[in-house]
């Protein structure tokens, strides 16, 4: 099966805090760490665990600059064959409907039976995966938590509310996002990094892909965004002060009036 | 502006929260438009939604066939695409649903998609101007939306509160204009959960401990709590997802819906996910040592913390009352 699993290089936000820049018109970024989108590492490791087993090869992918190499290269280093890198700076601006648009070039230049994606990435959209889906008339599952691969089909469970999970047959090719937990995603060590760090990864621009540029960009975006901000919460929570023995104190209190001590 | 159109979700013949809270998001982007109810399915349960939301909507379409009996959302995107007129504004609940259904929809009604919206400021002119969250909740943003050529709208579940307000209307039905409902993506059944050893829902005060616990070897400290506390564990999506803890333990909307007197959110930075799966107004207790984390917007009490010095300093001094 050829795999094509589109990724993203985030920051990470379990490992920093973010700031608003003081003009409010982007995050600081400055001392900020980058991974990979935590959901689609879940994806490149399905990605690998599948053609383990019914053979193929994948294909990472990523729309964004130089240093969204970076990212490639760490999924290359866990099993991923081949990288692509879509850059060009017709791209900066483009809102989820362009970076879909983008992709599907990168899509139709090559011969893929399954495209996966992340359930959602730093934006919190999920919208990437069902819009690429559409633009190809594939077939699409969200927030898929089970895959099994069979002839010209897949069976893959959806995760819904409740704990439940929704199971349905889809048909080749399709496009899947996927969710954390599908799998046990692989540790990426420097010497697996270090073998793959003079790996050729083609780059392809608008001209390359045969887009539009009417349809990319910040001049096709619909959707722009203004600022950042941080919202007047009202009163949010009593932050304890004090010695660490003090704010126990305070709150051994405020458990015994709650009944949260017994 | 086109006419605005919310999608009901709905199973075995109840309504989801989502319903009555559309209608209310509706209206603040267009308070003098006449918003239609779109209900598909198929059979009684159908027509009780329809007759339901007619009180409320100013109008309800229906579009009963059965391969909606279930709502797969490739077979409702081909229905609405159909049915709808091109430059509608459609509202979908931002959930698995309407993640599923509205980023492909959108494309297909050729028109402009935002998701989870967690506010709308209004309309001017054909550009809506909204407020959304990124970075797991840690920055928030306004954003534009040109709505002139239609528009595509996931809503927050739970962000705005139904208000009771009962426009009424009447239920047409539009079954016959579904059109070819054919997809490449067959319902099979859905898979329920499976009970745990111990059942959160019930529990009185829980100790709930996420990603701030750093490694498995960890857990054991909020079990040694909890016990001083008489309290039962739960968690938050990470610690399932690295398999830590059993999936009966998680809490959200993707896992338990819980409603304890007392949660203790351990190391959680409170994704919308989470806080949808705690219920019944709880004193909510935070600790966690990045101040941003969106929790300690909810929490009754926060405290800025490592947990894995805090929990074993707390359980100590539990221990000694």
């Amino acid at each position: 099966m050829e795999i094509l699993v589109c990724v993203k290089r985030v920051p990470d936000t379990s490992e920093n805090e973010i700031d608003i820049n003081s003009d409010g018109n982007d995050i600081e970024r400055d001392d900020l760490v980058y991974s990979v989108n935590e959901w689609d590492n879940y994806a490149v490791e399905e990605a690998i665990q599948i053609v383990d087993k019914v053979g193929g090869s994948v294909t990472v992918v990523t729309v964004g600059d130089d240093e969204s190499e970076e990212v490639l290269r760490r999924e290359m280093a866990m099993g991923a064959n081949n990288g692509l890198l879509l850059t060009d700076d017709a791209f900066e601006g483009s809102d989820g409907k362009g970076i879909a648009t983008i992709l599907k070039g990168a899509v139709e230049k090559g011969n893929y039976d399954l495209i996966m994606t992340g359930a959602q990435a730093d934006e919190g959209a999920a919208q990437v995966g069902g819009m690429l889906a559409a633009m190809m008339d594939y077939p699409y599952a969200s927030l898929v938590n089970l895959i099994e691969a069979g002839d010209g089909k897949l069976k893959v469970g959806r995760e819904i509310e409740g704990g439940n999970q929704e199971m349905n047959e889809i048909e080749l090719p399709c496009v899947l996002s996927i969710q954390t937990g599908i799998n046990e995603p692989r540790y990426v060590g420097i010497r697996g990094i270090r073998k793959v760090a003079s790996v050729e990864i083609p780059e392809l621009g608008a001209g390359d892909l045969g887009l539009d540029a009417g349809a990319i960009g910040a001049g096709a975006a619909k959707v722009k965004r203004l600022d950042y901000f941080v919202p007047d919460t009202g009163e949010g929570a009593e932050m304890l002060s004090g010695s660490t023995e003090e704010i126990i104190g305070k709150l051994i209190e405020y458990l015994k009036a709650k009944g949260g001590l017994k | 502006m086109g006419e605005v159109f919310a999608y009901i979700k709905h199973a075995q013949g109840v309504a989801d929260d989502s319903a009555l809270e559309l209608i209310v998001a509706a209206k603040k982007i267009a308070p003098d438009a006449s918003v239609t109810a779109v209900v598909t399915g198929t059979g009684a349960d159908l027509d009780t939604i329809c007759n339901e939301m007619a009180t409320v909507y100013n109008a309800v379409w229906k579009i009963d066939n059965a391969a909606m009996a279930y709502p797969n959302a490739e077979v409702i995107r081909k229905a609405l695409v159909n049915i709808l007129p091109g430059d509608s504004i459609v509202l979908l609940p931002h959930d698995t649903f309407g993640m599923d259904l509205g980023p492909g929809l959108s494309i297909k009604m050729d028109s402009a998609f935002a998701a989870d919206i967690v506010d709308i400021e209004g309309v001017d002119g054909g550009t809506l101007k909204i407020v959304r969250q990124e970075f797991s909740g840690m920055a928030s943003t306004h954003v534009t939306c040109d709505i002139s050529g239609g528009a595509v709208l996931n809503i927050r579940p739970g962000v705005f509160q139904a208000d009771g307000t009962k426009f009424g209307g009447d239920v047409v039905d539009k079954s016959g204009d579904a059109g070819d409902l054919s997809v490449k993506r067959t319902f099979l059944e859905v898979v329920e959960a499976e009970a745990g050893d111990v059942d959160i829902t019930k529990s009185e005060v829980l100790v709930s401990v996420g990603r701030g616990i750093e490694d498995e070897d960890n857990i054991e400290l909020v079990f040694d709590l909890a016990k001083a506390m008489g309290a039962d564990v739960a968690c938050s999506r990470p610690i399932v997802d690295a398999k830590w803890l059993e999936k009966s333990r998680q809490v959200g909307t993707s896992g338990q819906t819980v409603k304890p007197k007392v949660y203790l959110a351990m190391g959680i930075s409170g994704s919308f996910q989470h806080l949808g799966g705690i219920k019944g107004n709880p004193f909510v207790v935070a600790v966690n040592k990045n101040t941003k984390a969106p929790i300690f917007q909810v929490a009754d009490v926060g405290i800025e913390a490592d947990i894995l010095e805090f929990i074993p300093e707390l359980q100590e001094a539990i221990e000694a009352l």
